[in-house]
């Protein structure tokens, strides 16, 4: 009983594909030629590993088996969309469940160089990822559900690929003109004003609720109007982005400023310091893990409010202008290829941020770990 | 410079904190005198006011009444014009600085020249035995040394007066001692004049030429004792008779400042 405690997923797995049996085919107007090289896969990878002792072996054995079940099985869909019967999605959920097995003895291992603890750390969830496509592809295919709804990823992937100049042409001008320019001008005046009110009393009294207000401005409200304003090209949408990413840099601002212990403003009291330097010195390198917070929330932020200042009037460029316009004409694969887009450009924003995160504040005690 | 030169002189010094519920006599009536080269402890039991003192002297307190003079000015100009370290009772090292450039702070906003920078550095590193750490953050360092390193820094632009406020008070007894010991060579060595909060009998007999017994509700001085202990301190001079008879005076002191309250 514990051997097959020990690799229930292999237990399971064997125990799907006898269930399988009793439903076959797997494509209803099909027959059981392909299913037939699909289960001794899928049952030589469960039993192998079961019994293998070696460690490389099994991972080996794990990837070829599910992968090449998975492929066998969405490739057994090619013009019969929508045929997939019950033995599809048990033969699928055991390929899924040896993958499952892969990952977990993939994550056990202790590695010992740093090239292999990277290319895990990398591989795992890639591998996971890969999964939830495979699954999203089969299922969708499997159930014939309709383009308009849930296009499958391989359609998005081709019309990705079919359209790069297009969403080269959108990423420059939302992302390189509206979203650079408005957030580096409302981070900027964010982080300026953060000064002034530090400053000068009468700017804290007054800019601090003010600038309340305008972080409540609904965006929906505000882009028709900077559209307005500042015409129908890329400026509009970076007055949108400004207005949404001013508040968290004044706000995140004026409380790091505040971050500085009495006993280190003390110290620079004792050497007769003056505002300018105890700001340059102490008070902004304290307030650097806030004003980093503020920049990581405007990077998501700015991206959202480009894109959907973009609904409200735009030259016939852009990923708002794409997304909306080809949900009108049912193209949803593209609306999905401008979303991908959008996710890895936001990753990538975020991502860059979150490095000089680590290189500036590396004394902080949530980046040095102790 | 005459040896009896007075660093700080403070005369019917109060000061009263107002707070919510109601007025705190944090000092009342000091009167004090300390003069160069001169190492002064101030002991006594929470709320009695050394701290406070010390803060006064450093112009990070302002007096209500009476007065008190820091190289014959205010405490503010005396503040102005840099004429005092300042040791707190934590190390306060920037984390984002090293050791080096920590020591080098009170330089660069003093506008010392980056050759000057270096060589204080270099000199200050060496009195406080952290040579060799330069390149090490903070967190990098022990209590102890970041604590001398605190030391260092105060000391790096030369003041006349070295201002200790319970620095020793978070290190175990092991490192203080050891710590005790080179504050007493560095004192010979620099000849400045140091003012030292402390709760440690010990720790004040074994460092101080003078040791001002406080007591609290309202802070105020109950005794001042002049040490013949010699300048010249071993750690086990803290068995002789003369280092306990001392002891035992400071303790009385202690003592008789608590006794309204039992």
């Amino acid at each position: 009983m514990s051997f097959l405690l020990r690799n229930w997923q292999s237990s399971l797995v064997l125990a799907l594909v006898v269930m399988s049996m009793a439903f076959l085919p797997i494509i209803s107007s099909g027959g059981v030629g392909s299913a037939f090289l699909i289960v001794l896969l899928i049952v030589a990878g469960a039993v192998g590993a079961m019994v293998l002792k070696d460690r490389i072996a099994i991972l080996v054995l794990l990837f070829g088996a599910a992968h090449g079940a998975v492929w066998l099985l969405i490739g057994a869909l090619s013009g019969k969309t929508g045929e997939a019967t019950t033995s599809f999605y048990l033969l699928l959920a055991a390929s899924w469940l040896l993958a499952w097995r892969l990952v977990t003895v993939l994550s056990s291992i202790k590695p010992k160089g740093r090239g292999v603890d990277v290319f895990l750390r990398l591989f795992i969830p890639l591998l996971f990822g890969a999964w939830l496509l495979i699954l999203w592809e089969a299922i969708v295919r499997g159930a014939g559900i309709p383009f308009v709804l849930l296009p499958p990823p391989s359609a998005v992937a081709a019309r990705f690929s079919n359209s790069l100049p297009i969403l080269a042409a959108d990423v420059n001008q939302t992302i390189f003109k509206a979203v650079l320019f408005g957030y580096v001008v409302g981070c900027g005046t964010g982080f300026l004003a953060a000064i002034l009110a530090d400053r000068f009393v009468f700017m804290r009294r007054g800019l601090l609720p003010i600038g309340n207000l305008v972080s409540a401005l609904p965006i929906i409200g505000v882009a028709p109007i900077m559209v307005m304003w500042f015409g129908f090209d890329w400026q509009s949408k970076a007055a949108v982005v400004i207005i949404m990413t001013f508040f968290p840099m004044l706000v995140n601002t004026v409380t790091g400023l505040a971050a500085a212990g009495h006993m280190e403003r003390d110290l620079m009291r004792t050497y007769a310091s003056g505002y300018w330097q105890t700001l340059a010195k102490l008070r902004l390198p304290a307030a650097m893990p806030f004003i980093f917070n503020a920049l990581k929330i405007n990077s998501t932020l700015a991206l959202i409010g480009a894109i959907v200042a973009e609904f409200f009037g735009t030259p016939v460029v852009g990923m708002g202008f794409r997304i909306s316009t080809e949900v009108g004409r049912m193209n949803v694969d593209m609306v999905w290829a401008e979303i991908a887009v959008a996710a890895l450009a936001g990753s990538v924003f975020y991502g860059v941020i979150a490095l000089a995160e680590r290189a500036v504040t590396f004394w902080h005690p949530s980046i040095r770990g102790g | 410079m005459t040896a009896a030169m007075p660093v700080i002189e403070a005369k019917k010094l109060g000061l009263t904190f107002e707070t919510g519920d109601g007025q705190v006599h944090a000092l009342s009536n000091v009167d004090l005198t300390i003069n160069t080269g001169e190492f002064v402890s101030f002991i006594g039991p929470s709320g009695c006011g050394k701290t406070t003192f010390l803060r006064v002297i450093a112009d990070l307190e302002q007096p209500t009444s009476g007065t008190i003079t820091v190289n014959g000015m205010t405490p503010q100009q005396a503040r102005e014009q840099r004429a005092y370290g300042y040791v707190f009772q934590a190390a306060g090292l920037f984390p984002w600085r090293t050791i080096e450039r920590n020591v080098a702070l009170p330089l660069e906003i003093m506008g010392y020249s980056k050759q000057e920078i270096a060589e204080r550095i270099g000199r200050t590193l060496d009195l406080v035995n952290l040579k060799g750490f330069e390149k090490k953050y903070p967190w990098q360092l022990s209590g102890g040394m970041q604590q001398r390193a605190s030391i260092a820094r105060a000391l790096a632009f030369d003041a006349d007066l070295l201002l200790m406020d319970e620095p020793f008070g978070a290190l175990d007894e092991i490192v203080r001692d050891h710590l005790n010991e080179q504050l007493l060579k560095l004192w010979a060595r620099t000849e400045k004049t140091i003012g030292f909060v402390t709760h440690s009998i010990p720790e004040a007999v074994y460092l101080s030429t003078k040791i001002v017994v406080m007591s609290p509700r309202p802070g105020r001085v109950t005794d001042v004792i002049e040490s013949d202990l010699p300048r010249e301190r071993p750690l086990d001079i803290r068995e002789s008779p003369e280092f306990l008879a001392i002891a035992a005076r400071v303790r009385d002191g202690l003592r008789a400042g608590h006794s309204y309250e039992d």
